[in-house]
């Protein structure tokens, strides 16, 4: 059975592309087949992060328009078969699509995908309506800051109000030293707030920027903590039990870079 | 954090948290200013019938408090309401 999950936060900035990129990489580590869907139109990204920018043809409006089949425009990840992605127009804007054209998309996306990964625009106007129309279950992205978590309360609330009944939440950027001070929220205390279940805590990693930079998840890699940490969200959405990652001690690039500090 | 920073301020995390709490609980009761200025009139008109009161230092704010029940904490309505004189001021 195929699932439609909605990646959201409200704020931009927070994290969404990423995340999508990284879960969705992720899950296609895992055997699914999967196709991430980018509905930020006119801000297009995911093809960036993704590093699939050179093969784009067709995108989202055109499929919606009819002017090619969605066959065709799906773009076939450079290292895993089963991973594709649909890109975003970038010199279109968000009314180009409707909220029951993305539904329409959506279902029949589910015949052929285990997982449909839609990464929502910024803010709560109609491109976020579009990307919630067809989605099962949505993954809320947020920072330990009072603007991030404001605005994914607004997105759970609207979320809720158009029953869909799965939401799960990120916390990303987490910098455990800043926590250990107290001059950042901790998990617990997003997640008090918030109200919702955790599904995962990506720590700020540098190994971030560098695989932005270079256009390739870091989903799966060992020596990254964010890159563990996002191989654990996948686990989790397929159902599976993992217990939360320890963000201090194990050895990861980020902990030992703070570890240098500390000692001077 | 030392014994003695304990005492100076609360952290930053913390005041985050607290300032998150009250924010969202106005949030989604969707109260904006305009309507939380129209029960606080609306609360002087009718206290003011039975005493008189500061009608400028009265404060109303949406709080959370826990419930009698088991679920929780609940959203209060929390009003400090100065009383200038206890006696009806037609009297």
């Amino acid at each position: 059975m195929s699932e439609v999950i909605v990646v959201t936060s409200g704020k931009g900035g927070v994290g969404k592309t990423t995340t999508t990129a990284n879960v969705g990489t992720g899950l296609a580590q895992l055997n699914k087949k999967v196709v991430l869907i980018d509905t930020d139109i006119g801000l297009r990204n995911l093809d960036v992060v993704m590093g699939l920018e050179n093969r784009i043809v067709y995108n989202l409006v055109d499929v919606v328009e009819g002017n090619c089949r969605i066959k065709q425009a799906l773009i076939k990840d450079k290292k895993y078969p089963n991973l594709f992605l649909l890109p975003s127009a970038q010199t279109r804007d968000k009314t180009s699509v409707n909220p029951e054209q993305m539904k329409k998309l959506v279902d029949e996306l589910r015949e052929e995908f285990d997982y449909i990964l839609l990464d929502c625009p910024a803010g709560i106007e109609q491109g976020f309506q579009n990307a919630i129309a067809g989605a099962d279950r949505a993954l809320i992205v947020t920072t330990p800051e009072v603007s991030a978590i404001r605005d994914a309360d607004r997105i759970i609330g609207l979320l809720e109000a158009h029953e869909i009944k799965k939401v799960e939440l990120i916390v990303n950027r987490l910098r455990m030293d800043m926590v250990k001070r107290g001059d950042m929220m901790s998990i617990e205390d997003v997640q008090e707030i918030l109200a919702i279940d955790l599904i995962g805590a990506v720590p700020d990693d540098e190994q971030i920027v560098i695989s932005t930079n270079q256009g390739e998840p870091l989903v799966g890699s060992h020596d990254s903590l964010a890159g563990q940490a996002y191989e654990n969200i996948c686990h989790r959405i397929l159902g599976e039990e993992v217990p939360l990652l320890d963000l201090e001690s194990k050895g990861g690039v980020w902990t030992k870079f703070v570890g240098l500090f500390k000692k001077n | 954090m030392g014994f003695m920073d304990f005492f100076k301020k609360k952290s930053s995390g913390d005041v985050a948290k607290d300032r998150l709490k009250l924010l969202l609980i106005s949030d989604r009761a969707d109260c904006s200013p305009d309507v939380m200025e129209m029960i606080k009139n609306d609360i002087i008109q009718v206290i003011s019938k039975y005493m008189e009161i500061d009608a400028e230092g009265l404060d109303i704010q949406i709080t959370q408090t826990e419930s009698d029940g088991n679920n929780g904490s609940v959203p209060a309505l929390y009003a400090n309401i100065p009383i200038k004189d206890l006696k009806h001021p037609g009297n």
